[in-house]
């Protein structure tokens, strides 16, 4: 980064610091140079630790992907490519106003600051609020984790569930009152501090809404489009390559199954019952049981994928779509998705942070550290958000 | 805390004064004296609320070594009932039905607090808060207000592994191994998120150190004048920052596994319950070090300061701190070898194991190239330190057998392995981290302890240790698994040998804790004088800490402090009427004796 120039003014200020000991500069460190660099080493640690964060959820995303690429092929069509490209644009240009904001910081343009800030701001709340769309969608649609699964082929918009967009939007809508009350009360009392405060956050507020719309606008593009196509033209034709892998995966998975189970069970069972009547060997007693509710569990998955595997582009679609299999993608995406959402509002409240301190001018060219720190940060939110656009979304 | 009668408690500047009595005749004599009650970080300010607010290293670093001697406590009360529950084949202490779940339960929290509440804050956070600041020459780290930050989510840590306590216990054993702790009633979401916090406190601490470590060094402080303990504490950070993130992940998505099922790690849902165990070893393995390394610190300087003499092999050790954390992150497999990876896998995994061998050996072999010939004084933590590398050399090389792919397909999940890691955690970590406590407590507190307890407890310790974990070994290789609440009677008379041996293990550390407790007033209501004023250096160490007063001022050091090698003690000389340590300095001569020649000396030539 630039390099920092003394500044005359700074030291003469009106807390009783020292001469050389600037209101800015906490009692432990030298210089504001040195204060500079703990901050962006610390920084950059955190940012590896954040990369390690996430290393763990892109690892199971390679297991899994690896162990069943039809489904998450499959599966990827039912994410809408047109908002995460509208998001990935979005906070590719929040990137800009931060770096942006950066640059003011240092040349100590006020209200440039603020301007970037709020722009930065907008744009996160605009990228969560394209969120919600997709999410409170998919959750209407039963695309969840593997265990709340429900997505039914025959009826892929039921009706009866709960209004999950409100949800999402209740707290922004709180947050969105609140923000207006307290702009008003301070237009009322014209006291310019809270007013320069509170006139961004409103708009930032209403961004979220703008997301919402722009992204409730292209979902429903996008469903009416479905529907003329039919989902048997673009899904169903992709579909039909992973019915093969799928297919021959089942039937090898099942002829390994049966050749272990005939081997292993008639010889050990003999053995082990016998052993089992010994009471004192109540281990065995219970792994016999325990083999017992695993064949019986094993037979029933069996017997059902063996049904639907021959019954054609519907019917396989259909065992594809389970909550064992496609469920795991929908983890894997909810989780890193949600994740990343849970890094942009904590985003957003480090960039509330600053935008308070930026409307009180505490930022100079000897001290603009913080903004430079969450000016990273935020790069790197958006540069995991860089990666997971391309794995979830665009996979063909 | 200060004793205020104390008239010589005047100043804290550097005292400089002719010698006398003992010391060469002279000389000057250096020496900082004692602090002043309104200096001492302990008293400078009063109340609870200056405590729970501060953003003093120091004071955090005390507030830790209560936490974690408490969770210690309660841990090894724990440790206690699981071993009198051995005492008999058919178990003694929990009966009726529900005997086996508590017993379970009792091994889960005991490993759980000891690991995530005691052993990994132990020497980093506890320890490395009050001394890594002091030993640079720093005021304070580079983040007081995240130092403080970290303290309080260990202590919200603490909270959520106490009402996990108190909701439905928790019996999956420490590791949280999926699919059982996706299907168990007990609370392991509670559990893991105390885990979970308790991640990015021990990150909040690493990443502080490195941040302190890299650009706080005063003039004159370059790397390779830092005490080892300094370099075993970066390593140990580095650890810290780039493991612990991958565990906290994992249970994230363990508790996401509870919550919703998402099939990662649960077979029920298509999940691979390996791939939680690569998860969690990929941190765990290295959490291993983040426990011995800075342990490994402590003896370094322990054996150098007491043996009087240099450090043998300085960068080697400082070296090999940083290979050992680095190689600690390739080798997370061997806690998996039966768990049905490949063979190639498995061989990789063992030979990289051993490799870990080599930088620890070369610590040891160091330390006692140290000794040799040295000055040894026996003084308490010197007896930890010698009681540190014979049980850590057992349990290091114990480490091989089950490193060795044949033997550990024998020796997996045996009472061997319980024998091996707490010769390494016990007789490793908590063996140095009293040796460290007992080094550096006239520091922290400003009181001397009485040797003889101290030496009596490293006594107990000593002799209480083999005698619980000895016995584990031969349990072991006979063939006990480990975690069971009954066993076969052939078994007996082992286990009662290690039950007795953990009740002198208590006694042992009781005694301990009783000798540092009296040492500064604790017990003064049953009459016992407390210790009498430490001076600034008892033991003759040559790092910063000794050059400022016991304890050191709340701002450590006033200016920049003159650095200089941090295993010189050529220069520190015993003063026997004041019980210390000085710094004695050569008479100079500042002028010299001759004026110099009035005409240059190619003068002459020229004319």
């Amino acid at each position: 980064m630039s390099t920092i120039e003394a500044s005359p003014e700074v030291g003469h200020d009106e807390h009783g610091h020292d001469h050389d000991h600037p209101p800015f500069l906490a009692h432990h460190f030298d210089t504001p140079e040195q204060q500079f660099d703990s901050g962006k080493l610390g920084i950059w640690l955190f940012l590896v630790t954040e990369v390690l964060f996430f290393s763990g959820m892109f690892c199971a995303y390679a297991i899994f992907r690896a162990l069943r690429p039809e489904v998450f092929e499959g599966c990827s069509q039912f994410l809408n490519t047109k908002l995460g490209a509208i998001n990935t644009g979005v906070l590719l240009f929040s990137s800009l106003t931060m770096a942006w904001a950066v640059r003011c910081s240092q040349l100590e343009q006020h209200k440039g600051l603020v301007g970037t800030l709020a722009a930065t701001l907008s744009c996160a709340m605009i990228f969560l609020g394209v969120k919600a769309i997709e999410y409170s969608h998919k959750w209407a649609m039963g695309l969840l984790p593997a265990g709340l699964f429900f997505y039914d082929p025959n009826n892929p918009h039921p009706t009866d569930h709960p209004n999950y967009l409100l949800f999402i939007c209740i707290p922004f809508l709180i947050a969105l009152a609140g923000v207006v009350i307290w702009l008003v009360l301070s237009l009322l009392t014209a006291n310019r501090f809270h007013i320069a405060i509170a006139m961004p956050l409103t708009v930032v507020c209403l961004c979220f809404f703008v997301g919402v719309g722009l992204g409730a606008f292209l979902e429903s593009g996008e469903e009416s489009a479905e529907h003329l196509d039919g989902h048997a033209d673009s899904d169903g034709l992709a579909g039909a390559a992973i019915v093969q892998s799928a297919e021959s995966n089942a039937i090898a998975e099942n002829a390994a199954a049966v050749a272990a189970s005939g081997a292993m069970v008639p010889v050990d069972e003999s053995v082990l019952e016998i052993l089992s009547t010994d009471p004192t060997n109540s281990g065995v007693a219970s792994g016999l049981s325990a083999l017992e509710q695993q064949t019986a569990a094993a037979g029933t998955s069996t017997i059902t994928g063996d049904g639907e595997v021959l019954g054609g582009i519907t019917t396989t679609e259909v065992d594809v779509l389970t909550p064992t299999t496609a469920g795991v993608f929908f983890s894997i995406y909810y989780c890193m998705t949600g994740i990343h959402a849970i890094h942009i509002l904590a985003g957003i409240g480090v960039l509330v942070w600053l935008l308070v301190r930026a409307v009180r001018r505490d930022f100079n060219r000897q001290y603009f550290g913080p903004v430079d720190y969450v000016g990273l940060y935020w790069h790197l939110v958006d540069l995991i958000w860089i990666y997971l656009f391309p794995l979830l979304y665009l996979i063909r | 805390m200060t004793d205020t009668k104390h008239a010589s408690s005047v100043s804290t500047e550097e005292v400089l004064y002719m010698s006398s009595g003992s010391l060469p005749s002279g000389s000057q004599v250096r020496d900082p004296g004692y602090p002043t009650p309104s200096e001492n970080y302990l008293t400078n300010s009063k109340g609870i609320l200056s405590w729970i607010f501060t953003l003093d290293h120091k004071r955090i670093g005390v507030m830790y070594l209560v936490g974690v001697t408490v969770a210690f406590g309660v841990a090894g009360l724990l440790a206690l009932l699981i071993r009198l529950h051995l005492f008999q084949p058919s178990g003694m202490v929990f009966q009726g039905e529900e005997a086996n779940n508590w017993y379970n339960q009792v091994f889960t929290l005991h490993g759980a607090i000891m690991v995530f509440l005691f052993i990994i804050p132990s020497v980093p956070a506890a320890l490395g808060n009050f001394l890594v600041p002091v030993m640079l020459g720093a005021k304070d780290v580079a983040f007081p207000r995240l130092n403080l930050c970290s303290f309080y989510l260990w202590v919200f840590g603490a909270l959520f592994f106490v009402s996990a306590l108190c909701a439905s216990g928790l019996d999956t054993g420490w590791t949280f191994y999926t699919p059982y702790s996706t299907t168990t009633d007990s609370s392991v979401i509670l559990a893991t998120s105390g885990a979970f916090i308790l991640g990015f406190s021990s990150i909040f601490t690493g990443l502080n150190f490195i941040v302190t470590i890299n650009t706080m060094r005063p003039p004159g402080m370059t790397w390779f004048r830092m005490p080892l303990f300094l370099w075993a504490t970066y390593a140990t950070s580095i650890i810290q920052v780039l493991a612990t993130p991958v565990l906290g992940i994992t249970l994230l998505l363990l508790i996401a596994e509870r919550t919703m099922h998402i099939g990662i790690f649960d077979p029920e849902y298509n999940g691979d319950p390996v791939t939680f165990q690569h998860f969690f070893w990929f941190y765990s393995h290295p959490a291993v070090y983040i426990m011995i390394l800075p342990a490994f610190g402590i003896i370094s300087d322990l054996i150098s300061v007491h043996s009087h003499k240099r450090i043998f092999g300085y960068r080697f050790i400082a070296y090999s701190s940083i290979a050992i954390a680095l190689l600690g992150f390739l080798v997370w497999g061997h806690h998996m070898f039966t768990a049905g990876m490949s063979s190639l896998t498995t061989i990789i995994f063992s030979a990289l194991t051993f490799t870990v061998s080599v930088p620890s050996a070369i610590k040891v072999f160091n330390w006692l190239a140290t000794m040799y010939k040295g000055s040894i004084s026996l003084t308490t933590p010197m007896c930890y330190a010698l009681s540190f590398i014979f049980l850590f050399t057992i349990g290091g090389l114990t480490g091989l057998h089950l490193g060795t792919l044949a033997t550990d397909m024998h020796l997996h999940d045996t009472y061997f392995v319980v024998a091996h890691f707490h010769y390494v955690m016990v007789g490793g970590t908590l063996v140095a981290f009293l040796g460290g406590v007992f080094h550096w407590w006239p520091k922290m507190f400003g009181r001397m302890y009485s040797e003889f307890g101290g030496r009596l407890s490293a006594l107990l310790v000593f002799a209480g240790f083999n005698l619980t974990f000895l016995p584990q070994f031969v349990l072991g290789s006979r063939g006990m698994p480990r975690r069971y609440a009954t066993y076969d009677p052939e078994f007996a008379a082992l286990h009662q040998m290690s039950t007795y041996g953990s009740m002198l293990l208590g006694f042992g550390l009781l005694v301990a804790l009783t000798v540092l407790l009296r040492s500064v007033g604790a017990f003064s209501f049953l009459g016992l004088a407390r210790g009498k004023r430490a001076p600034a250096n008892p033991w003759g160490g040559a790092t910063l800490e000794w050059q400022c007063t016991s304890p050191p001022p709340f701002y450590n050091f006033e200016r920049a402090p003159s650095v200089g090698d941090p295993y010189d003690f050529s220069d520190l000389e015993w003063e026997a009427e004041d019980e210390r340590y000085v710094i004695v300095e050569p008479e100079r001569e500042i002028v010299p004796e001759e004026l110099p020649e009035s005409a240059p000396a190619h003068a002459e030539d020229s004319v």
